[in-house]
């Protein structure tokens, strides 16, 4: 169906209330993001920031070279990425989650806009707040080291599809969260461990063997890597396989999301 | 068509409470509907799954003819909510929540912006269209809801407790801007707890209760079957016990104050005549409870317990059945 006719008005496209739906969601999580900015924006610069202070500066100069490069070049692209999927992931569990809790999200849920474009609104709203900061963390990147580009289009498709399956993946969270606490757990106990672990600060060719196949399973590891080679060239894991596995991952996640939104999954009794 | 036809609706939630035990009900096309009910008789139950806020167990909903099923877009496009609990976001714009709000019933922002204007205008909120939500007056806030339910302009208006916490000036100026939109074709179902409130404005009326409707009327049908009412008189002089009165029942509430009982078919004049006799000199006379809630308390109280009592007064409201006979007598209290 792409019109209905109401009556006593003339025959509306959904088709075009989908669109406009879309975009105003996509503004509401932007001016949430520019209201706050001193959450949404400032934490990760000032984190890249001191990242860059003891890790590069002062640490990094006992490290001396990673995969070639100076330590503070090999990090620079595993800090944006961190802060691309720390934004973006943070982004849709606080405003998703928020709406819930302060039942806002209704006015979502009793608009006629169908479950995917409300997912799609708010994974694009995170992907907003994840390419922002990402920006803003490159800036800090250029304060500190030189930051080479040998694939422009893989970086920006590395850094959009990890913040595609990042805000999926707040969107989720805040499907099944019913408490604060819940919102916190996840990034807390699996997405910082997984991103430390994740090739951020090292390459895992300096792990030995075991750990590296372990590393290998960890999806962090494939984007963190992917958007790396972009910037320097070097990947220590295919960046074909990356690239399918982040692939696979947004379409799953957006998948399950909508299908949980049309079951009501935390969101209808 | 009707604005709204609901067939055999059933909810049961996962606590295993039953909400709804297959509700019919249908409201015309222009109507201005009351829908009443005791707390928990399934009220909002009913209005969240006609809006797809909750979902039901079984039965058919469908709104100007699209099923909320099959047609959930176009059904959801004809309906304008208001709940009864807050639910905008307390740290917005009241202008940013109504020009939202149209965004995601598709409407262009030029003209949602427009629109805005307007609504804020006609329910005084325009001078606060730039504060924060949250420091809005209650009955500012709930006249917020009502201007973002208006933004799309939708074919049925659905209003929760829409004055609940209003004092009675904004009330009646709700309710006067109420009629104007009603006027204008939109269809209105209301619920409310101010029996007043849909005496004065409703032309049809359901009654729900343990998850039934018990009682579907137009509202002066309604109204007329109210055999017996109470007035109260307030006397010159004191009294020290109630008069005997032949064929009426008289109480005396203090010193001053009668109450006496009236049947439909007993006229006022008899009563003020033997009062007079009496030597009673009257000052005043109100009638104790809005009729309305003289029906309702005995459709809800008298039978309209949950489970079996609830089924025993949807046999009631059977036109011609013998509880509607029973119903139609009253029963003095």
């Amino acid at each position: 169906m792409s019109s209905v006719a109401l009556p006593g008005a003339p025959p509306v496209n959904l088709n075009v209330v989908r669109w406009i739906g879309f975009q105003t969601i996509v503004i509401r999580e932007y001016g949430r993001i520019i209201r706050i900015w001193g959450q949404t924006i400032v934490p990760s610069v000032v984190t890249a920031t001191l990242y860059f202070v003891i890790f590069g500066s002062l640490i990094g100069r006992r490290v001396g070279v990673m995969g070639g490069f100076d330590y503070k070049q090999y990090i620079a692209p595993g800090l944006i990425m961190m802060s691309v999927i720390t934004n973006s992931y943070g982004n849709v569990v606080a405003s998703f989650f928020g709406a819930k809790f302060g039942k806002h999200v209704e006015e979502l849920l009793v608009s006629p806009l169908p479950n995917w474009v409300i997912v799609a609104g708010y994974a694009t709203g995170g992907v907003v707040r994840g390419l922002l900061v990402g920006v803003a963390v490159t800036v800090v990147s250029l304060l500190f080291t030189h930051l080479q580009v040998q694939h422009p289009l893989v970086i920006l498709a590395a850094g959009l599809l990890t913040s595609v399956i990042f805000a999926l993946g707040g969107f989720l969270n805040a499907l099944f969260a019913r408490n604060f606490d819940q919102v916190n757990w996840i990034p807390t106990f699996i997405l910082t461990p997984l991103t430390y672990f994740g090739g951020v600060f090292y390459s895992i060719t300096l792990l030995p063997p075991w750990a590296q196949q372990v590393s290998y399973v960890n999806p962090i590891l494939h984007m963190v890597n992917a958007f790396r080679f972009g910037f320097l060239g070097v990947s220590d894991v295919n960046i074909g396989i990356a690239f399918s596995l982040m692939a696979a991952a947004a379409a799953a996640l957006f998948a399950t999301a909508v299908a949980l939104m049309n079951r009501g999954t935390g969101i209808r009794e | 068509m009707n604005a709204l036809s609901v067939r055999g609706l059933t909810k049961t939630y996962s606590n295993g409470v039953q909400a709804l035990k297959g509700v019919d009900l249908e409201v015309e096309r222009g109507d201005f509907f009351a829908l009443l009910g005791p707390n928990g008789a399934g009220k909002t139950t009913l209005i969240g799954i006609i809006t797809s806020l909750v979902n039901k167990t079984a039965g058919e909903a469908r709104v100007f003819g699209y099923d909320i099923d099959r047609e959930l877009e176009a059904a959801k496009a004809c309906i304008g909510i208001v709940p009864q609990e807050l639910n905008f976001n307390m740290f917005e714009t009241p202008f940013t929540i109504v020009v939202n709000q149209a965004g995601f019933y598709g409407i262009p922002r030029a003209v949602a912006r427009e629109r805005a204007e307007k609504y804020l205008r006609q329910l005084q909120l325009w001078d606060r269209r730039k504060s924060i939500s949250r420091g809005l007056s209650g009955g500012m806030k709930r006249r917020l809801m009502i201007a973002r339910a208006l933004m799309h302009e939708p074919r049925l208006l659905i209003l929760d407790e829409p004055t609940a916490g209003v004092d009675i000036e904004i009330r009646r100026s709700m309710w006067e801007f109420l009629r104007e939109i009603n006027d204008r074709g939109t269809t209105i179902i209301l619920t409310t707890h101010y029996l007043e409130e849909a005496e004065t404005l409703c032309r049809n009326i359901a009654i729900i209760n343990g998850g039934r409707i018990v009682e579907r009327d137009r509202m002066s049908s309604l109204l007329r079957r109210l055999h017996v009412q109470t007035f109260v008189l307030n006397l010159r002089d004191s009294l020290a016990a109630a008069p005997h009165l032949e064929g009426y029942v008289a109480t005396l509430v203090d010193d001053h104050t009668l109450e006496i009982e009236v049947s439909k078919e007993e006229n006022l004049n008899d009563i003020f005549a033997r009062l007079s006799a009496l030597g009673i000199e009257v000052l005043s006379m109100r009638n104790k409870v809005n009729r309305l809630e003289e029906i309702f308390m005995r459709l809800v109280e008298g039978r309209g317990a949950a489970g079996e009592g609830a089924r025993g007064a949807a046999a009631a409201a059977q036109p011609g059945s013998a509880g509607a006979a029973t119903l139609q007598a009253g029963a003095p209290r």
